[in-house]
């Protein structure tokens, strides 16, 4: 109780510390009359009363101060009062000030910067109610892209009618490209991305629309009313978020389809599905018209609670072999397998080391802030060594200067967190909107309460980091010494400046590891970009084309040749063709086999196919090895004709010539006319798959949708106009597709690698930044020092070249042991990013070579500076001085 | 024999004391009462009579008031009150214990040590 009540009292008497205080003035003033008046009446002469008054009082100050101890706050009150001279010192070292507190900046705005990077794609769980049960199922050896991943519709019913582990199985089509529909209104018609999802996708996701309602049973049956739901970016933009639109009709391809809801703001497929894609409405999948479609469904499925991932994974084992591709006809095949994954897994599973990767060097681009402060801090040590001296003699204990120095510290980085966090807000807004990268969930980046945490830690943590050690250096110092001469010459300083040696080793050690990091990096980049992709994508730009065939071959073939002819009419264009696929953009699968053979399980692969127009292959640059390009007139019923790459040649007839011979085709014969190149479907790093192109004209195959690519020496930009403008006296439903430069399409497949590259590198080069910074510092901090020495040597005769070369050679000598420190540290570091290296190796001599040399230049430059002055000393300025 | 130095505590003790047995009193007339009682035994500061005297009333066993002495200078007087009567009597009963329990031991004869050592 009265404990209470005292903390209260002390609280109300820290307030209140004016009054308080004159009120024990006035109480002391009393007691020293009182006791005045009481000596008088013993008979003493004034002076010696007043003397005896004060001795038995024992000190008024003392008296004062003890009293203030056990009345008020007196932590806080030291608090407030080192804050008050932290803020006065460092105000008055404003040059100190800024470059400490911009360097602490810059290591931690990037730290926040990558911790929100990281707890967004690593740490935190997907946007979606117990989001763990979420579970992304895949065929086990993914060889053949999207269809490989896929399954039927039949089999998805099948299976989520006969396991037992999941509480729903959804899935949604894989093969949507992107801007896949037309939306017609007011004005041209607009090309949109639409994707059929299965009835159950959004409640199994625990999705609620934000307007309107789910799909219902009803939406989902053959030649019901067509429904959709809008995406709230897409509603936004397109519809100004108008609620009135649920209900009403819109015109999609055509067809008027009501709107039935509308999906929050959180809910974004693509950066969770398909990283960099958007998709602007949902349609139900109608599992009725889509029986023949073979694997089209990517399946999704909320595991019941208690399920554990194995358990699903073993039912899943033993049913997945069990369902039918088709249950009309079950001679299609039914060799289902099943891998299931995490979602959270799938999503950034294959991003986990990379992130780590970023992490450490983020953190080491801290440690060498910290190691750069204690630098600083060190030098201006030496500087205050007199005041703090002063301070000791003056009464101050130990714990009391490293509390004030710890106090500045704070300040520093308490003031560099702040400008961190406005610089990781900014390049965390800029990167939430950075759509070309490929790296999921990057739309929902932001700087939350976890990434505030986050920075109050490293804020803490790196001023206990940095502020300590020369807070209890200097706690520690010699008094008379400092007192003296302010510690010059004295065996302090050397010791301090062996301190400062080693900070500086450390720190080009570390610059040395993200510079080899990221030149590992850099280099696989390189090496990824030197790739033989198999076709030239810098050359050709594509655009998909509205047409309607009423899925006749033969009026497609006359569509096609018609767009085809103008569009080559244009000026500038050298080249034109149609693929429904492009390469590193949407896929799909068959199979293809050689007749008359039988092949094992596992032999053969499945194959991306592709459905070409004549001259496509030359149009995007693909190279024809042997045979002939597809015709228009390659349109025979019986026998189709097929182009393949070199894997299926090699695979199929190993060590013959293909052409001329007859294949299984996705179920139809076909003759080999020619062999391509192989070409990289799904991006620089992964080996060609295999591939065959079949002919449009062909009335066996169907094309999914139609790109036309035109090949060109002008930016493509200059032409879009040119071909838009075609398209639309062919077609004037054409919607206003962008033409984009294929070039697009490998740079987004390589992006995930650029965006971790650019940042190692960034970090990098901060580092080495920051290392000239420290060396700099550390020479010419010991050049000031040795001025009078400098200044001797050079009256007794030596020369200003020697004087140069001396202060050089020690720079060189702190450079040297850093790299052969920096260097040990490399090789272990580059094993553990190995992985993450393409056609590199991780104990590349080129980078390791080239690391050394720029940190040797920029040694060399930090030291010449400092080498400049000493050599330039006035002998006898320097000797008068001091 | 020099003076004695107060056990941490103690002081707290001798002001409530003090002021249980003499009214209301001024710091200077706490001090000086209790130099004279102990007999000028006590080693006392003047001074740190002050940081006794805020924590007692913050604590709520005393309270203050200015008011004139007797010889006609004003000065801040300081009461025992109700709760801080009640914490004297507890501490006064600690302390008689304290003191019985010290002197037993301090009487302790060698030889009654080596028994329990036997033991």
């Amino acid at each position: 109780m009265s404990l209470l009540r005292r903390c209260r009292e002390r609280v109300r008497a820290f307030w209140n510390k004016p009054a308080l205080d004159a009120e024990l003035e006035a109480e002391l003033a009393a007691h020293l009359e009182l006791a005045i008046d009481e000596n008088l009446k013993r008979g003493l002469a004034p002076e010696e009363a007043r003397r005896l008054a004060l001795v038995s009082l024992g000190g008024m100050e003392q008296a004062k101060e003890q009293q203030r101890e056990e009345r008020g706050l007196m932590t806080l009150d030291i608090l407030l009062q080192d804050l008050k001279y932290t803020l006065r010192t460092l105000g008055r070292d404003r040059g100190f000030t800024t470059v400490a507190i911009l360097i602490l900046a810059l290591g931690i705005g990037a730290n926040i910067a990558v911790f929100s990077v990281v707890n967004t794609l690593l740490l935190r769980p997907l946007p979606f109610t117990h989001s763990e049960q979420l579970v992304r199922i895949l065929e086990k050896d993914p060889k053949g892209g999207e269809s490989s991943m896929t399954y039927s519709t039949d089999a998805m019913q099948e299976f989520q009618a006969k396991n037992r582990s999941f509480q729903q199985v959804t899935g949604y089509f894989a093969f949507s490209g992107p801007d896949n529909n037309k939306l017609t209104g007011k004005g041209q018609p607009e090309p949109v991305t639409g994707l059929m999802v299965a009835g159950n996708f959004f409640p199994t996701l625990g999705v609620e629309p934000l307007l309107g309602r789910q799909f219902s049973a009803e939406d989902c049956l053959k030649n019901s009313r067509p429904v959709t739901m809008l995406s709230y970016p897409f509603w936004k933009r397109r519809f100004g978020a108008n609620p009135g639109l649920v209900g009403q009709t819109i015109d999609i391809d055509g067809k008027q389809v009501t709107v039935v809801g509308v999906l929050p703001n959180t809910f974004d497929f693509g950066s969770v599905f398909s990283p960099g894609a958007k998709v602007d409405f949902f349609g139900p999948a109608i599992f009725g018209d889509m029986e023949d479609w073979g694997n089209t469904m990517a399946l999704v499925g909320r595991l019941k609670p208690g399920v554990t991932l194995g358990l699903a994974q073993s039912e899943a084992d033993s049913l997945f072999p069990q369902l039918h591709s088709n249950l009309k006809h079950p001679e299609y095949g039914d060799n289902y397998t099943a891998n299931l994954m995490g979602l959270k897994d799938y999503v950034s599973g294959k991003l986990r080391r990379s992130l780590i990767v970023l992490w450490c060097a983020v953190g080491m681009i801290l440690l060498i802030v910290c190691v750069n402060l204690s630098n600083l801090l060190l030098a201006r040590a030496a500087a205050r060594g007199k005041e703090f001296a002063l301070r000791t003699a003056l009464g101050a204990g130990r714990g009391r200067i490293v509390r004030q120095l710890l106090t500045e510290s704070l300040v520093l980085s308490g003031a560099g967190a702040i400008l961190g966090l406005g610089m990781a807000f900014v390049i965390v807004a800029w990167l939430a909107h950075q759509g070309s990268i490929a790296l999921p969930l990057l739309g929902s980046l932001r700087i939350d309460g976890a990434a505030l945490g986050w920075t109050l830690l490293i804020a803490l943590a790196t001023s206990v980091l940095f502020g300590l050690a020369p807070g209890l250096r200097m706690g520690r110092g010699n008094l008379q010494a400092a007192l003296k001469d302010g510690g010059r010459g004295a065996s302090e300083g050397r010791s301090h400046e062996r301190m400062r040696a080693v900070l500086v080793v450390s720190e080009v050690g570390l610059a040395c590891v993200l510079l080899v990091g990221a030149g590992l990096l850099l280099r696989s980049f390189l090496q990824v970009l030197d790739v033989d992709l198999g076709f030239e994508p810098s050359h050709s730009a594509a655009i998909s084309i509205a047409y309607d065939d009423v899925g006749d071959a033969v009026k497609r073939g006359a569509i096609w040749q018609q767009v085809i002819q103008r569009v080559k009419q244009i000026p500038g264009v050298e080249g034109a063709g149609i693929s429904d696929n492009l390469p590193m953009s949407v896929n799909r699968s068959w199979g293809i086999s050689a007749k008359g053979h039988t092949y094992r399980k596992g032999e053969l692969a499945d194959t991306f196919v592709y459905v070409v127009s004549p001259g496509y292959l030359h149009s995007i640059g693909m190279r024809l090895v042997k045979g002939r390009d597809i015709r228009w007139e390659d349109n025979d019923k019986k026998q189709a004709v097929v182009v393949i790459n070199e894997t299926v040649a090699r695979h199929l007839w190993p060590g013959e010539d293909p052409v001329g011979r007859i294949a299984y085709a996705g179920g139809v014969e076909a003759q080999v006319i020619g062999v391509v190149a192989d070409v990289h479907e799904t991006n620089a790093e992964t080996e060609a798959g295999w591939q065959m192109y079949l002919s449009a004209t062909a009335p066996q195959f169907g094309p999914v949708g139609a790109n036309l690519v035109v090949q060109t020496k002008l930016p493509p930009a200059a032409l879009a106009s040119g071909v838009t403008r075609v398209l639309r006296e062919i077609n004037p439903g054409q919607p206003a597709n962008e033409f984009r430069p294929i070039q697009m399409l490998v740079d987004h497949a390589s992006s995930p690698r650029r965006f971790f590259m650019l940042l190692v590198g960034a970090f990098a080069g901060l580092g080495l930044l920051l290392a000239a910074l420290g060396i700099y510092g550390v020479i010419s901090y010991s050049v000031t020092q040795r001025t009078q020495e400098i200044g001797i040597r050079m009256a007794l005769g030596s020369s200003t070249g020697r004087v140069q070369r001396d202060v050089i050679a020690k720079t060189l000598w702190l450079a040297v042991a850093g790299i052969v420190l920096g260097t040990v540290a490399s090789l272990a570091v580059a094993r553990l990013i190995a992985s993450m290296l393409f056609a590199t190796s991780p104990w590349d001599g080129g980078t390791f070579a080239g690391m050394a040399v720029a940190l040797l230049a920029v040694a060399l430059v930090s030291g010449y500076i400092p080498a400049r002055r000493a050599s330039r000393i006035d002998p006898m300025v320097a000797l008068r001085d001091n | 024999m020099g003076k004695l130095d107060l056990l941490q505590g103690t002081l707290d003790l001798m002001v409530l004391k003090t002021l249980a047995a003499m009214g209301p009193q001024h710091g200077y007339g706490i001090a000086r009462r209790i130099e004279q009682v102990s007999g000028n035994e006590v080693l006392l500061n003047q001074g740190t009579i002050y940081a006794s005297l805020v924590r007692l009333e913050q604590r709520g066993w005393i309270e203050s008031n200015w008011g004139v002495s007797d010889n006609n200078r004003k000065a801040k007087f300081y009461a025992i009150t109700v709760s801080g009567r009640k914490q004297l009597a507890a501490d006064a009963r600690y302390w008689a214990r304290l003191t019985g329990v010290m002197d037993k031991v301090l009487a302790m004869s060698p030889d009654l040590g080596g028994e329990e050592g036997a033991a």
